[in-house]
Formats: structure tokens, sequence, C-alpha cells
């Protein structure tokens, strides 16, 4: 099977800053590709180039099998990639449906807004993913941090996206709130999407990821099946291992 | 997509049979009922003429023009902008209807269009000046404001030698034109200005398109997110300047109506207006900040404004009585309509 989505040596410089350099790995249908690394490790911009916002420099981008370089967020959502942004996923003031289907609103023959359909298909798409709204009139600023995000993953569900980015969706959440995420997260997967999950933590990672990509200062730092490697090793790779060590012992020393 | 035909969902258990008040509260107008219906209540006790037709006629004509505006204004400001031009507009539609009718002899429908033309590309211009320098709009339009209030005086005082233009009734097309625009219609035997009628069409359109028409939806989310909105698709700019646009429109339509109603213009007419109709708008439900608000809300406020000006005026008190009420009128709104909005908007996490 193809992978959804190969790169190969992928890299990209702004001006003299190398923001990413021979980065590779691949997304297939129904599992989840992990990124890890802390900040300023090249997560976002590996992201930006997947989802069309900036170009790669060298290496190899391959959607389906076919070698591309999209224009424009909007290039990528044509060819089935959805991004879901951490602060950019909706407008609180708007009510659910109307949040669901912005942008590509139903209409009826006489180009009004089908609204009976928005809600009903609004409601079917939720539930389908699990999540089960009480109202979907409600404004999503009444929502909590986590229905928004997975309204805003239902909605690229519903529209057709093939890969679902998801950029550090856990980050601003509470346990609980991480958790239901990464439930709609699984669910996604399990229906066929091939997802990427950027993440700084391996807690959120391990559980839902069938692979990890791990960067540091724009180089890839390995790149691991779920079976070749163990939570504990995988937190000591990414915290960079030997310096977290050192810092430790230093710590205890301030203590002493 | 394969669909097949279910039962409706059941109702889900866990919402209550919804209470009428409950869902009366989530309605950006409601506010603005209430006060219509007790500034209506005051003046038809305290006053005689108020609850006559012949005083319906009157406060319904003063609500109508500034209603016109309001609604537009609503519609802008929901999208997230302001347009502080907007007051000096009308007199600058009605000016350029004026001359061209009265100096160069042109057919006043005629004249009509090349004013509409000229609100318009001024409307397109203010809105790509906010998009395209992403300066506040406040800013932009009170630059267009001061220029359009200048070009309105010199261009007048240039080519007539006064600040007016008049002698619109001996210009050709001026009966028709009239009909359309400033003629009367009798109910009870009471003449009632045409304008209550652009009104009431303008704020009908008006809310329909916001409420039922995929641009109303865009409008909402211009408004409440523009860079969310922009990055699901919904084509921020356009929508915009399509806004100020309509708002150019809309002063031209209250500038049409003025310059066939009285003939004549004066050329410093329409200064401060901006803000009536921005309070407008405010007491009916608009929010300050974009995103929310109402047509009809933004109607009934210009209501409530016709009622307590001329109301004021049938009470035989001082019309200063009017700016004070204005003010503790715009203070409630704008302290309700906070409340509402973080109800809207609290998050819980």
């Amino acid at each position: 099977m193809t992978p959804l989505i190969e790169v190969e040596n992928i890299g990209k410089t702004y001006g003299s800053v190398i923001a990413l350099s021979d980065v590779s790995t691949v997304v297939n249908a129904g599992e989840v590709t992990c990124v890890l690394g802390d900040n300023g490790a090249g997560k976002s911009t590996l992201i930006k180039v997947l989802a069309g916002v900036h170009q790669h420099d060298r290496g190899s981008f391959r959607v389906e099998g076919e070698e591309i370089r999209f224009s424009s967020p909007r290039d990528a959502l044509d060819h089935g990639i959805a991004t879901v942004y951490q602060d950019l996923a909706v407008v609180p003031l708007m009510s659910v449906w109307r949040n669901f289907f912005l942008g590509s609103e139903p209409t009826t023959k006489f180009g009004f807004l089908d609204r009976r359909k928005g809600r009903e298909i609004t409601r079917k798409a939720l539930s389908d993913m699990g999540i089960d709204l009480r109202d979907v009139e409600q404004p999503v600023g009444t929502l909590s941090g986590g229905e928004r995000q997975c309204v805003a993953i239902a909605r690229a569900v519903h529209f057709g996206a093939k890969v679902l980015i998801l950029d550090e969706p856990t980050a601003a959440l509470g346990v609980k709130q991480a958790g239901v995420v990464l439930k709609y997260v699984a669910q996604a997967r399990d229906r066929g999407l091939g997802v990427v999950l950027i993440t700084h933590n391996p807690h959120h990672a391990y559980p839902v990821a069938d692979r990890f990509l791990l960067l540091k200062r724009g180089r890839a730092l390995g790149s691991y099946e779920k079976s070749e490697i163990g939570i504990g090793e995988l937190t000591k790779q990414m915290a960079g291992g030997a310096e977290l060590e050192a810092l430790e012992h230093e710590l205890r020393g301030v203590q002493a | 997509m394969t669909v097949t035909a279910t039962a409706p969902p059941a109702a889900d258990e866990r919402l209550g049979k919804p209470r009428a008040l409950d869902q009366l509260v989530k309605r950006p107008e409601i506010g603005a009922m209430l006060g219509a219906l007790l500034v209506f209540l005051f003046f038809s006790v305290v006053t005689e003429q108020f609850l006559s037709v012949g005083g319906a006629a009157t406060w319904l004509d003063d609500a109508s023009m500034l209603g016109i505006m309001a609604v537009a204004v609503a519609l802008l400001m929901i999208g997230g902008e302001f347009d502080l031009s907007a007051g000096v507009m009308t007199a600058s539609t009605a000016l350029v209807t004026a001359l061209l009718a009265t100096r160069l002899g042109l057919n006043v429908w005629l004249s009509l269009l090349v004013s509409l033309a000229f609100a318009l590309a001024v409307g397109a211009l203010n809105g790509w000046l906010v998009m395209r320098t992403g300066l506040p709009s406040f800013i932009v339009t009170l630059g267009s404001f001061l220029a359009l209030q200048g070009l309105n005086l010199g261009v007048t005082r240039l080519v007539t030698g006064s600040v007016q233009v008049s002698g619109m009734r001996e210009t050709a097309g001026y009966e028709s034109a009239g009909f359309l625009f400033a003629s009367t219609f009798q109910i009870g035997g009471t003449s009632f200005f045409v304008s209550i009628i652009w009104w009431v069409l303008f704020t009908v359109v008006a809310s329909v398109v916001l409420l039922r028409t995929r641009f109303g939806n865009w409008i909402f989310a211009v408004g409440g997110a523009a860079q969310n909105a922009r990055s699901v698709g919904v084509p921020v700019v356009r929508s915009k300047i399509l806004l100020f646009m309509t708002t150019a429109f809309a002063a031209w339509l209250v500038g049409s109506i003025n310059i066939l109603r009285y003939a004549s213009v004066q050329a410093n007419q329409g200064i401060g207006e901006e803000f009536k109709y921005i309070i407008a708008a405010v007491i009916g439900g608009c929010l300050l900040t974009g995103g929310f608000g109402s047509a009809v809300g933004a109607a009934i406020g210009a209501l409530i404004f016709g009622m307590a000006r001329q109301g004021i005026v049938y009470a035989g008190w001082n019309s200063d009585w009017f700016q004070l009420f204005l003010g503790v009128m715009l203070l409630a709104a704008v302290l309700v309509n906070n409340v509402l909005r973080r109800r809207a908007e609290r998050v819980r996490r």
C-alpha cells in the first residue's frame, strides 16, 4: 500500500536559518505518526510544509505516491490534508453547526442556508465521532477546550480529509480533556485516516501513536516504530537523555 | 454519500424543555425590544399626540432615515468594522445627485445612478484601505469622514458660491424619482412617508441575508474571528469590502430620499450622524467587538431613537433631555450586551 504521505530527507531554510534538514517519515492510512520535540525543534516547520503554508527546499514530498509541492493551505486541503491548529479552530460566538459548516455551508435550491440539514448533519457527524452534544445551536465558546478541538476534528473528517494534522491538540488542556481529545484522535485513526500528531508530551503520544519521529534542532533525532521503543526511552530521548541526568544531579546538589 | 431515511433524532433527554424566557434571552435584539416597549408606553401615557396616527407617522419617519443607516452599520459592525464616514456620505451622495441634476442638467435618474456608483466606489475604497493596511477601520474611516466633509463643503462652495444646492424641483425626472423615494401614502387619512417602507424593506432583506445565507454566515465569522474564518476558506477581504459597500449603498439611499424630499441639500449635513447609527446598532444588540448582533435589533434601536426624539417634543420638554436619555440608554445597552457576550463566550476547561 502506498503511504498517504511520504517525506524523504526534507529540508527548509529561512534565509540563513536552517529550520529543518534531512527529515524523513511516513503517514499511513489508519495509523498515527507522532512528531515529538521540544520548542524550536522544527515541528512547526514540518507541519507547515505538510499543510501547504510553506514549501520545502530540499528532499522529496509525496502524497499517495505522487511528488507534490503545495501552493497554499487550500491546495493541501484539496488533496485531503486538513490541519487543525490549536488556537485556530473555531469562531467562539457562532453556533456549533454554523462553525461546522463555515466556508462550506449547505444551501437549498433557492440559495438560502439549509439550516435543518446543517443541524442534522452536524449532530450526526459529531455523534459518529462519539461526540455527544446537547445542542448544536449553542455558541462554540460555551464548549470546553477539548470539545472545541473535537468539533474541528469532526469537521475535517466530515469534509473528506484523508490526512489529519493536529498541532499540539492537548497543549492547553487538562488531563481529563486531553484524554478525551486523544480518544477522538484514535477514533479518526480507526476510521482509516492518517493522523499526524504534533506534541511535546510523550505521555500523550505513546498510547495512540504507531510511529514516532523525534526532532531536535531541525534534525531527526530518531524515527521509531512503536514496537522498537518504550515510553521511558522515548521520554529520555526527547528530554535529551544525558543532559537531563546532569540536571537532576545538579538539582539534588542544590537541595543538599 | 448514502443517506437512509431515519426518524428524526429523539430530543436529548438532558435538555429540559427550553423555557420561553431562556430562548428569548439568547436573541441579541431582546433588550432593544423591551426598551422600545417601555419608551412607547411611557410617551403614550405622558403625551396626547404620541399614540395618534399622525404622531406615529412622525416618529416612524424620524426612525426610518436613521434606521436604514443603523441596519447597514449593524451588518458592518457584526463584520467587525466601523464606518465613521457613513453620516457624511448621506450628504455627499445627495450633493452629487443635486449638482449633476441642477448644474449639468442631467436627468435625475441618471444623476442618481452616478451618485450610486460614487457611493459604492467610496465604500469599496474604505474597505480596500482597511483590509490592505490592516489599520483599524475607526482610523481609516475617520480619514475618509474628514476628507468627504472637506469635499462636500469645498466643491459645493466652488460650484454654487454657497454651502447649499437647491433647485431640484425644476429638473427632469424629479417627479418620477420623487415618487419612488419621497412620496407619501395614506393610512387612516394620514400621510406616511415612503421612507418607512424603504426602512422595513431594507431591514427585512438585511436580516434574511444575515441569518439565512452563506454570506450572512461569513459576516458573523469575519467579525468573530477573521483569521479562523480565513483558514476554513471564507473570503474575508471580499466579505468586508462588500459590507463597507453596503453601508455606502444605505447612505446613498438616505441621501436620495433627503434630496428628493426637500429638493435642496446643505453641504454640512450628516455630520455627527455616524455616531447615532452606531448607537442605534449597539442598542439593538451589536457588540463593539464584532461577531454578534442583529439587523432587526438595529432597526428597533432606531425606532427607540425616533420615538424618544419625537416624544420629547410632544411632551413639550427641552430637547436637551434627549441627550441624557440617549446616554443612559446607550450605557444600559452596552451593559446588557456585555453580560450576553460573556454568557456566550464563557469557556469551560
